[in-house]
């Protein structure tokens, strides 16, 4: 059984993990070659987080586990990340909009934790606020340009809002093992989020002429480790070199 | 102002970085964008993630005018024996070290 502290940091890490891979896919793809070194810096700042999150789940294990070994060797169903972070990357706008709306509670959630009563977590959450706010800032910007762009940017970026709207809620969705360290100031309550992060979305969508679904049934599931096709297809290519060749160096 | 739809590649920007308070900003390369802040968000993703700077200024390129090789001639050449113009006959106090 894992303890509170344990899964809690491995919704924090995994998000990351899986986000940071998926953007890390656009590596040599993306459109220009300064949106390529934009993406794969959002990618590593991401894969970044993880490592931080996931080594200090290790720790907070006791079992001997490192970042690597909880990072390559875990099975989708051990995953806790949300959904959102697992799709398929799509094309640039579900890329930029999906940064977009994790970046926005990715913000809201490092202010929150960077007060947490656990010094570890204060520490990351602090280096990761700076990161993230960066990413909102680029994302956002794109989101503008894209929903206020040409008749395709626009019909592309609404697309990937309406692909991706259903996914949101997991993010609010407080987990009831989280209520503990929630009273002792260690964790931060996800659903009190919500509305904040709401007003700035819905800001930057108005502003890119975007319309945010309503009234829809939001996905879950991640949290639990039930998660999408996509993410075993992910991970196997993540994980082959690792599992291959167990301990390799270079 | 050429219509943006029409062109193939986004505009130039050119980024000049300054590596610490009080230091002049220098340029340090360019990069396509399609406006102000988006170039600056790039030039900050080229020019300024490996922490070599504190500010970055972007300008249009096309905003710049610049000296052509046909000018050296005329800009350049006349000042190599004008002495006079090098505040090089000034004795500098002593005790004065910045100069």
């Amino acid at each position: 059984m894992n303890t509170p502290l344990f899964e809690a940091l491995l919704r924090l890490g995994d998000d990351r993990l899986v986000l940071g891979h998926r953007t890390s896919e656009w590596c040599g793809h993306a459109p220009i070659l300064e949106e390529d070194i934009a993406l794969a810096n959002i990618a590593l700042d991401h894969i970044g987080q993880a490592n931080l999150l996931l080594g200090y789940a290790g720790t907070v294990e006791g079992a001997g586990r490192d970042q690597d070994a909880l990072a390559y060797f875990r099975d989708a169903v051990e995953y806790r990340n949300a959904l959102l972070c697992e799709l398929p990357k799509g094309d640039f706008g579900v890329t930029i909009v999906r940064h977009f709306l994790h970046g926005v509670f990715s913000v809201l959630q490092w202010e929150a934790l960077s007060q947490s009563t656990d010094p570890t977590i204060a520490g990351i959450a602090a280096k990761a606020l700076k990161e993230s706010k960066y990413h909102v800032r680029h994302c956002g910007e794109w989101v503008i340009r894209l929903g206020d762009g040409t008749d395709e940017s626009h019909a592309r970026a609404q697309a990937a809002v309406d692909q991706l709207w259903p996914y949101t809620g997991e993010l609010f969705m407080q987990p009831a093992d989280e209520a503990s360290l929630v009273s002792a100031g260690v964790s931060a309550d996800v659903s009190a989020l919500e509305g904040a992060w709401r007003a700035q979305v819905s800001d930057v969508l108005r502003r890119a002429t975007l319309t945010a679904p309503e009234g829809v049934w939001m996905q879950r599931g991640g949290r639990e480790g039930r998660h999408t096709e996509h993410l075993g297809h992910m991970l196997a290519e993540m994980q082959i070199v690792a599992r291959s060749h167990p301990g390799a160096q270079w | 102002m050429t219509n943006p739809s029409r062109e193939k590649s986004w505009p130039l920007w050119e980024v000049f970085s300054q590596g610490k308070d009080g230091a002049p900003h220098e340029h340090a390369g360019s990069v396509h964008a399609t406006d102000a802040e988006h170039a600056l968000q790039n030039a900050r993703d080229v020019y300024a993630r490996r922490n070599e700077g504190v500010s970055l200024w972007v300008v249009p390129s096309a905003a710049i005018t610049a000296s052509t090789p046909e000018d050296m001639g005329p800009f350049f050449d006349p000042a190599n024996d004008k002495a006079y113009r090098h505040p090089q006959f000034y004795k500098v106090p002593k005790g004065v070290k910045v100069f």
